[in-house]
């Protein structure tokens, strides 16, 4: 039935190599594509101020402010607790924030957040959100099952490595004693931490984080470097270090010296899906990634949000707090009354527009990112293990590309869309965020389309288009002692004002924005009086 | 040097002495475009394009320095051994890359031949630079070795400029080679002519025009070569290739034997053909007690659709295949739909090109029976095509009363394979019954019969060439060697069926 692969190979070269193949290279022409991201214009003009006096005046019960993951688990949680009388502004025309996504002919595709982990036992709001969106679809022994077409298909992750692609993201071959070695002892740690629990009973590493243990002997993993703690143990090996690096930079866009050894830790250690069928390790994905969250959520709150709506001053008025928001569309500034509000955005602007009430704080860094999706004609190929969802090369810089058909309905198609990331962490934060300013869009659409050729070859001349998208706050940075020092004094706020925003944990995760919006979505409640029935 | 200081006179830029420079430039040109068409094809035909660069350039590089130390044991003779072997390296160089593609499919040992390829090429230019400077040397010609390596610098710039940016995009490797290989024996031709004492090289002028004669065929034939090349692939002669925007489509044809591949996969040949289809459909349509609309997913050539028309109850048939260009082949080439019985063209037949998931996910209506004729799960994206969720969706169109047949793969080659897909059916809440015939190109094949309720062990089926009704019964029992074993449930997030298959089949194949 079948024909060998050297004869197959053979006869598809044959045909590569017609069409001119390879070598066209340097007459490439370079591929049409945009250059956007977070709204800098509104973002400056946030920065700058001088907006002008309000003009209109409203009234409302709570006001959200902010739309990302984060204000709209806010909005949910209100709006399942039966609490209708609020109002969510967002700064974008698009809410969703970090989670947002885009579209074109080919298919949708993530800007930002691409998957969610299985939940763990303890993330109990989060269950209950994901069972009402239709993503958790029954029990099974006790455990939850998850549907089918929502957890990541098969194959997951590959790496590229030694010119080949392996399944998973370590290097199984091609590696010496020592790295075996230090791979094994890492991956023991790890799993011990991750069935440990603190003498005060909690797990010591969970999500969301804030039910992790407050154990001092864990809490002193915050106080140092991740790299330092690796080294004291002297695991050097560069192939368990490459992927640690890896992993930083992928859930966290920051170097292994910059990451508290308990953010380190917690990525490997946190994580306990609880699901049936054995999916408790999988993550849920979809072609427009977190967005498909972001936008069920909205769609539950209709007729609640308010975009184009940039807050930019938010101050006590006796009881009650006024929420000035300026109209994009309308260019006038608009008084909301609230008798509670909610702010939902990163920490540096809550500090900025409500200086009353958020203490600017230094300690909250961010790391910038750069996202391209790479339309092309044809699926991507390799030596070794099949395209998976998750392409990474293990000598990039890049941390690869995600496949936003690997997760659609169709089981074959023709073209697809690469969401490829990068975060830029090898540089101080704010020299990477200049340089996401001012380079131009054509090198970063080299830097993408070259560092894209070196892991598929058979890319070259089927890339259509390279849209680029720049986050310049993307992330913040789990720096050592910011999680259980900094994080934890800047959500501390004085009623009715309550934050939620993913900052708050110093990890950049939606499982941390998801608690944190329902935290202060139940703290708004409590204080007014409203009843509702606690998920957290 | 003696005149030093006497301005330069023409003639000590002699004709012989251009010739020779020349020679220089044109060695040095051709011996890179070799070694860089031995890398790029390398890369191409077994990946890893370091690797393939950095060995091909270190072979190269190596002989080259067995060429010039063993330069010195020439005594005599000089220019002869020069011309002859400027054409040695002309012929292999040029034919390199149409020589390395024909080999591909045909020979074991690729790598082999690549690497002896490069040694003998790199050996000879090796010989040539020292043999040069030597020749010049006797012409009297000034600073005979910064004036060689200069010429033999440029030439390699030259070369490595013009093989991406010119001879790749705009020739591809076959006529680059050919192109290179003439200018190799035109120079070495010209320096015949204009040596002052060519009169005695006869024999190398008539090798000479050989060899380019040779090469030059060869650029004129690069279309058809290339096309021998994917024609070697298959066993057969190819009467028709095209590729789709999802896959290659090439048909061959050898006396009365058509056959169809995908991806270089054989779907069916017209000699058994008859046996698969048979099998695949007749079962399922005989335990259907009036079968009228009939589901086909897969089977774009058109064949199960004419086992199916063979039932004159069937009033609508739905054929949903992936690719347009399959169908549109299969209804309008005649030696095809001689074969089909113009199936695709039937007014009962309904034809959609769509991705069989998607449209399974969202179609509404059921059917009497669904015959599934999927490609054999060779990777995740077909793999999908055997899921539980998809049985599942399955499940949905089959009308009360109804049945599905599914081609499973080979229960004796891939027996875990075969009984992963009964599995996955039971788990997606079908019966099923399983059953396997003996189709020649295939081998021993299997299809298992799925329904909402239990099926009968027997039922009257449509007599055919292949199956009567002591046949169709035999085909439901399985001798030990390929009875039930214990098998996983293919899902979506573990694709066990594409690791088994995977697994059973390259170890049947080694
Ligand atoms: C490239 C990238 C990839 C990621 N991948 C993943 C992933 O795969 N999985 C994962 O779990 N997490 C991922 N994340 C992390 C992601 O940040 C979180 O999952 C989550 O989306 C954060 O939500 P949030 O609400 O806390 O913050 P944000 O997304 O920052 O939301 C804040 C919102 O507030 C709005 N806003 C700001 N200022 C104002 C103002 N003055 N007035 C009104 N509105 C304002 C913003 O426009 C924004 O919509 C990724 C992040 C990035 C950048």
């Amino acid at each position: 039935m079948k024909l060998s692969r050297r004869a197959l190979v053979g006869g598809a070269a044959g045909a590569a190599v017609l069409a001119g193949g390879g070598w066209a290279a340097l007459r490439r022409r370079k591929p049409p594509g945009t250059l956007a991201g977070a709204d800098l214009a509104r973002g400056h003009r946030l920065a700058k101020g001088g907006f002008p006096a309000p003009t209109r005046f409203e009234e409302t019960g709570v006001v959200i402010a902010g739309g990302g993951v984060a204000g709209l688990s806010a909005a949910w949680t209100l709006a399942e607790a039966g609490f209708d009388g609020f109002t969510l502004f967002e700064l974008e025309d698009e809410t969703g924030g970090n989670a947002r996504a885009g579209r074109n002919a080919v298919s949708a595709y993530p800007l930002g957040a691409h998957y969610l982990p299985v939940a763990n036992q303890d993330a109990r709001a989060l269950r209950h959100l994901l069972t009402r969106l239709g993503i958790i679809v029954g029990e099974k022994g006790g455990l939850p099952v998850y549907d089918p077409y929502q957890i990541c298909a098969d194959l997951e992750e590959r790496l590229f490595h030694q010119g080949r692609w392996h399944e998973g993201l370590i290097p199984r071959n091609g590696i010496g004693a020592q790295d075996r070695a230090d791979l094994a002892a890492f991956d023991a740690a790890v799993t011990a931490f991750a069935a440990h629990r603190g003498r005060d009973g909690r797990p010591a590493f969970t999500i969301p984080a804030a039910y992790s243990s407050r154990d001092p002997d864990l809490l002193v993993l915050d106080t140092i470097s991740f790299g330092r703690w690796l080294d004291d143990r002297e695991w050097h090996s560069p192939v368990l270090r490459a992927h640690l690096r890896y992993a930083m930079r992928d859930d966290y866009g920051t170097e292994p010296d910059h990451v508290s050894a308990w953010a380190g830790i917690h990525y490997f250690a946190g994580r306990r899906g609880w699901a049936a069928d054995g999916a408790g390790d999988k993550v849920l994905t979809w072609p427009e990634g977190n967005a498909r969250l972001a936008r069920a959520m909205a769609a539950r709150v209709p007729g609640r949000i308010r975009r184009g709506r940039i807050v930019h001053a938010v101050a006590r008025d006796g009881d009650r707090m006024w929420i000035d928001s300026f109209d994009v569309a309308r260019e006038e500034t608009v008084r909301t009354t609230a008798t509670a509000a909610i702010l939902a955005m990163p920490h540096f602007v809550a500090a900025r527009v409500a200086p009353g009430e958020v203490r600017a704080d230094k300690a909250f860094t961010y790391a910038p990112w750069l996202v391209a999706n790479i339309t092309v004609d044809r699926l991507p190929t390799g030596k070794g293990a099949q395209l998976a969802w998750d392409n990474v090369s293990a000598t990039s810089e890049s941390l690869g590309y995600v496949v936003a058909t690997h997760q659609g309905p169709d089981a074959r198609t023709a073209g697809t869309v690469l969401s490829w990331y990068m975060p830029l962490s090898a540089v101080e934060p704010a020299s990477g965020r200049r340089q996401l300013l001012e380079r131009p869009i054509e090198d970063w659409q080299s830097i993408v389309e070259d560092d894209l050729l070196l892991m598929n070859p058979d890319l070259e001349g089927a890339i259509r288009s390279i849209d680029v998208w720049r986050w310049g706050h993307a992330m913040v940075r789990p720096t050592p002692g910011f999680i259980w020092g900094a994080a934890q004094r800047a959500a501390e706020t004085r009623p009715p004002v309550f934050l939620a925003h993913s900052d708050l944990s110093g990890l950049s995760l939606f499982e941390e924005a998801h608690y944190h919006g329902t935290r202060a979505a139940e703290a708004a409640m409590r204080h007014l009086r409203h009843p509702f029935e606690s998920l957290l | 040097m003696a005149d030093a200081g006497r301005p330069r006179s023409t003639s000590s830029a002699s004709a012989p002495a251009v010739a020779l420079l020349a020679s220089a430039f044109v060695v040095a040109t051709c011996g890179l475009i070799y070694e860089l068409l031995a890398s790029t094809l390398a890369s191409y035909l077994l990946g890893d394009s370091v690797t393939q660069f950095s060995t091909v350039i270190g072979a190269y590089l190596f002989a080259m320095g067995i060429g010039s130390w063993c330069s010195r044991y020439v005594r005599q003779n000089e220019l002869r051994l020069f011309v002859r072997v400027e054409l040695l390296i002309a012929l292999i160089g040029g034919c390199s890359a149409a020589g390395l593609f024909l080999l591909f499919p045909v020979i074991d040992h690729f790598r082999v031949a690549l690497y002896a390829l490069v040694l003998a090429i790199g050996f000879f230019v090796g010989l040539e630079i020292p043999l040069l400077m030597r020749i010049l040397r006797d012409v009297e010609f000034r600073e005979v070795v910064s004036s060689v390596l200069t010429f033999d610098y440029v030439g390699a710039l030259a070369a490595s400029l013009l093989f991406p940016l010119v001879l790749m995009p705009y020739l591809g490797m076959v006529r680059t080679g050919f192109l290179f290989g003439i200018a190799n024996a035109a120079v070495a031709l010209a320096l015949l002519f204009v040596m002052r004492d060519a009169g005695r090289f006869r024999l190398e002028k008539l090798a000479a025009i050989f060899v380019l004669a040779l090469l030059g065929a060869g650029f004129i034939a690069s279309e058809r070569l290339q096309r021998w090349a994917e024609v070697a692939s298959y066993q057969e002669p190819v009467v028709y290739a095209v590729s789709s925007r999802f896959q290659r489509i090439v048909i061959t044809r050898r006396g009365d034997d058509l056959r169809l591949y995908l991806n270089g996969n054989l779907q069916f040949s017209s000699r058994d053909e008859y046996r698969y289809h048979e099998a695949l459909v007749q079962p399922a349509l005989a335990r259907v007690a009036n079968p009228r609309s009939v589901l086909i997913l897969g089977g774009g050539d058109g064949l199960a659709a004419r086992e199916v028309l063979r039932h004159p109850g069937v009033q609508s048939l739905t054929l949903v295949d992936l690719d347009p260009d399959v169908t549109r082949l299969f209804s309008q080439t005649a030696m095809l739909t001689a074969l089909n019985r113009g199936a695709l063209t039937d007014p009962r037949m309904r034809v959609i090109n769509a991705d069989g998931f998607r449209w399974a996910r969202e179609a509404r209506t059921r059917y009497d029976a669904v015959i599934v004729d999927f490609p054999d799960p060779v990777d995740f994206s077909v793999g999908k095509l055997y899921t539980e969720s998809f049985y599942r969706e399955l499940k949905r169109l089959i009308a009360p009363g109804g049945i599905a047949a599914v081609q499973s793969t080979s229960p004796l080659v891939a027996p875990r394979a075969f009984w992963t897909v009964a599995t996955t059916l039971e788990a997606a809440g079908l019966q099923i019954r399983p059953y396997h015939a003996y189709v020649p190109s295939f081998g021993e094949w299997g299809f298992i019969l799925a329904a909402n309720g239990p099926i009968a062990p027997s039922a009257p089926v449509l007599t055919g060439r292949f199956l009567d009704q002591a046949t169709a019964n035999r085909m439901f029992d399985f001798p030990p060697d390929m009875a039930r074993r214990p098998a996983p449930v293919n899902r979506l997030d573990n694709q066990a069926l594409v690791r088994l298959f995977d697994e059973e089949w390259s170890r049947y194949e080694a």
